[in-house]
């Protein structure tokens, strides 16, 4: 008991700390503003308040509050990340660091990079001055990842890097590749290495794709005769792939807990709300169309079952009993979600739903189109809802593959 | 799973002991094929009481054990996994909460000890039509003297036939629809004027439909306020509803094991059936749900255990849920064991007829949809 009051004591001092700290260094006028997201998005460093609160926050290691002082990390135990995250939401503080080297490669370099890598990458990543893009998929090898064919080739000092990425999201804009390479021809999944390939590399060139919603998030990345320093592999020669999917078990716990929220474009109402607004109420109140209704209600109904699977995951996990499976079914029912949303919602809408640009549509009602479009990616991207129901049967229900 | 206490788990794992070894699928089976008039087997039945399940939700006052709903749930989860037929959730769950929630000093003293010791049934009859609808209760009830007198019919009433108290929802005053002027009453299984018809269901239980004609109570049969009792009610089905769902995820889990097990088993083309993805895909959609259904039953007990504010909302989305579930998996149930789940000789048919029964109870996905939608205020 005495050992839990004064860890109580510590954690209360700690908050104390974190309010005071952010009462002084948090700007007001950035409430609820995604730096981070913003900047990602778009490409530019944050200027002007934004950037000062990104600098603070660099400087404090808080960005990544759990990861270690020494790599210029925060330094907190979970139990005072968590406080840090209640202290932030309290008022409306978005953390200013992130992208693809805070939620996936960075996890994965403290795991298993050595530490000259360690010291030389995290440092970067710590205060968003790095920016990071992922070279996994290729033209032939999406779903079945595994089949890449990206060549690193040994030249005694240095790889020779030939080949071709896609789908690698902010390309246009990383400073560093973590990448996928075959060192191997003869065997499949012990042939692939873990490479990180400076962008500022000759023989690199960018081309972003052009997608249904207009944007141009994830770009093709061809590698022609990309020299890469041997002390750029991260792991063992030909043990890319362990490195590979554990990278992914990142990516894919930061897609799966969203679900139903993130990626929600335009107004930022229940649906129920909005459906009231653009349907019409009968006599008793109910929205108008009793079709619409159901389905609206059936969807709520999923939105909080899955809300309420991601409270029991994180019980389960915190109390340490056998941890169910219940991780697994994540990805596909949040990224349902998230696409069932936004169909009702352009269903909502009716043709005001339709919009693409300009006059004639209000600027929610443009992001919710746009958004309905991109989300046609979540289920693509990061295992497709295939791949995750293959997962499901082969790893988790014990079903074997077919001979 | 929920986190649980030592007693919780406890109570789970001997429920799991006693209902594989003395309440497996072929009792179930055994009952039915004997013709037996109460849809259920009461030497089992006092076994269950033997145990404490009868009295799990009973204050220890009354000669119970006093423990929450998360722990009745978790016992009607293992017997739901075994289709045990029993009086668990209409006496011991609903009646019983009918009791705790609208009854007197005088009222508990009379039942709970009964109820708690397995020496009485209680149930619940409400519905009069086809589908559940509460505020549909045409049942009359007149003031006569100092007492009441109830005329009217009660339709599929659980364990109608064995009830010795039925807690009777009647109209006192308004009209079917209504919700004001509808009270519950207390009204033995042998009043004079009660006519019990035992109906045959495709589950095999012990539903009837119940004619009242001038059936005469006292003044202290009323439960809970006179006009007033819809709200009671409404607590009552809520109670009811988390509980039959988490005895529906039980049923539910159950029959995807066993399709599990015959996915791995079964042989055809040289291989087996697990292997093929068609399969493979539909077998994930079901794990999927039923972790997304467990969360739900799990989150309905408890927020009723912990008096929260929204239990209305968590008890129709437990049992629209549920019913969706058991919907999804008893018929993939019957279509992956192909031929053989047609079979009079195969679980899969009982499964898919408790299944359609169990999610017409207390309201089917649809009516809890409608009711999650007006609840939240749309």
């Amino acid at each position: 008991m005495a050992a839990a009051e004064s860890l109580n004591a510590e954690l209360e001092s700690f908050r104390a700390e974190a309010r005071d700290w952010l009462a002084k260094n948090f700007p007001p006028s950035l409430a609820n503003v995604d730096v981070a997201m913003a900047s990602a998005m778009a490409g530019f460093k944050p200027s002007g308040n934004a950037g000062l609160w990104q600098e603070r926050m660099a400087a404090k290691g808080w960005g990544t509050p759990t990861w270690p002082k020494q790599y210029g990390g925060g330094g907190l135990s979970p139990q005072e990340a968590k406080i840090l995250t209640q202290e932030m939401n309290r008022i409306g503080a978005k953390n200013p660091i992130g992208g693809m080297g805070v939620m996936m490669f960075g996890p994965t370099l403290l795991e298993y990079g050595n530490d000259e890598q360690k010291s030389r990458h995290v440092p970067g990543i710590v205060t968003g001055q790095v920016r990071w893009c992922q070279g996994y998929s290729e033209p032939n090898a999406g779903s079945d990842l595994a089949a890449l064919r990206t060549q690193a080739v040994d030249k005694g000092d240095h790889y020779l890097v030939n080949g071709q990425k896609v789908w690698t999201s902010g390309a246009q804009y990383a400073d560093w590749c973590f990448c996928l390479v075959r060192t191997d021809n003869t065997k499949k999944h012990e042939g692939i290495s873990f490479l990180l390939i400076d962008m500022r590399s000759p023989g690199i060139e960018v081309r972003p794709i052009k997608l249904i919603s207009g944007f141009s998030p994830f770009c093709e990345t061809f590698f022609t005769d990309v020299k890469v320093p041997k002390e750029n592999l991260m792991g063992p020669l030909n043990g890319g792939w362990t490195i590979g999917k554990r990278l992914l078990q990142f990516e894919r716990a930061g897609l799966g807990s969203g679900g139903g929220s993130a990626g929600r474009g335009g107004d930022a109402r229940g649906l129920d709300q909005i459906a009231k607004d653009y349907v019409g109420v009968d006599e008793k109140g109910r929205i108008a169309d009793p079709d619409l209704r159901a389905r609206i209600a059936q969807h709520q109904m999923d939105a909080k079952a899955f809300a309420l699977t991601i409270q029991r995951a994180q019980a389960e996990a915190k109390s340490n009993v056998n941890p169910s499976a219940v991780t697994s079914i994540m990805k596909n029912a949040g990224s349902r979600l998230q696409q069932d949303r936004a169909e009702l919602l352009l269903e909502i809408m009716g043709h005001r739903g339709l919009g693409w640009e300009g006059e004639g549509f209000a600027g929610d009602e443009i992001a919710a189109t746009r958004a309905w479009l991109g989300g046609k990616a979540v289920t693509i991207y990061g295992g497709t809802y295939e791949i995750q129901n293959n997962i499901i049967a082969k790893r988790i229900l014990g079903l074997l593959d077919h001979q | 799973m929920a986190i649980l206490n030592e007693e919780q788990t406890m109570l789970r794992d001997a429920a799991k002991s006693w209902v594989s070894e003395k309440s497996p699928v072929t009792a179930f089976r055994k009952m039915r094929d004997s013709g037996n008039a109460d849809g259920f087997d009461r030497a089992a039945w006092a076994e269950m009481a033997e145990m404490g399940w009868a009295g799990i939700l009973i204050p220890e006052e009354f000669g119970g054990s006093g423990l929450d709903y998360l722990t009745m749930g978790l016992v009607l989860e293992e017997t739901g996994r075994t289709l045990t037929a029993s009086p668990l959730l209409s006496s011991a769950l609903v009646a019983t909460s009918a009791l705790l929630l609208g009854g007197n000093d005088a009222q508990k003293k009379e039942w709970l000890p009964k109820f708690a010791g397995g020496k009485a049934i209680g149930t619940l009859a409400l519905d009069e039509g086809p589908h559940h609808a509460p505020a549909n209760t045409a049942l009359t009830a007149t003031r006569d003297g100092k007492g009441w007198k109830l005329s009217g019919k009660k339709s599929f009433v659980p364990d109608g036939g064995a009830a010795d108290i039925i807690v009777v929802a009647a109209r006192t005053s308004g009209k079917s629809g209504d919700t004001n002027g509808i009270t519950l009453f207390l009204v033995s299984g042998n009043a004079s004027g009660l006519a019990r018809q035992k109906l045959k269901t495709v589950d095999s239980r012990g539903v009837a439909s119940l004619t009242f004609e001038n059936v005469s109570v006292g003044a202290d049969a009323v439960l809970g306020t006179v006009d007033q009792g819809f709200s009671l009610l409404e607590s009552v089905l809520d109670r009811a509803r988390a509980g039959l769902a988490a005895e529906m995820l039980g049923a539910a889990v159950q029959s995807f094991d066993t399709t599990l097990d015959y996915l791995k088993t079964r042989v055809q083309f040289g291989q087996v059936i697990g292997t093929f993805q068609a399969l493979q895909h539909r077998a994930a959609k079901m794990f999927t749900e039923l972790e997304l259904t467990r969360s739900c039953v799990e989150a309905a007990l408890v927020g009723i255990d912990r008096g929260a504010n929204d239990i209305p909302a968590l008890a129709s989305l437990a049992k629209a849920r549920a019913s969706e579930l058991w919907h999804l998996v008893s018929n993939e149930m019957v279509q992956m064991h192909g031929g053989i789940g047609m079979t009079d000789a195969h679980d899969a048919g009982l499964y898919l007829k408790r299944a359609r029964v169990a999610e017409a109870t207390f309201g089917g996905a649809s009516f809890h949809r409608d009711r999650y939608a007006r609840l939240m205020g749309y």
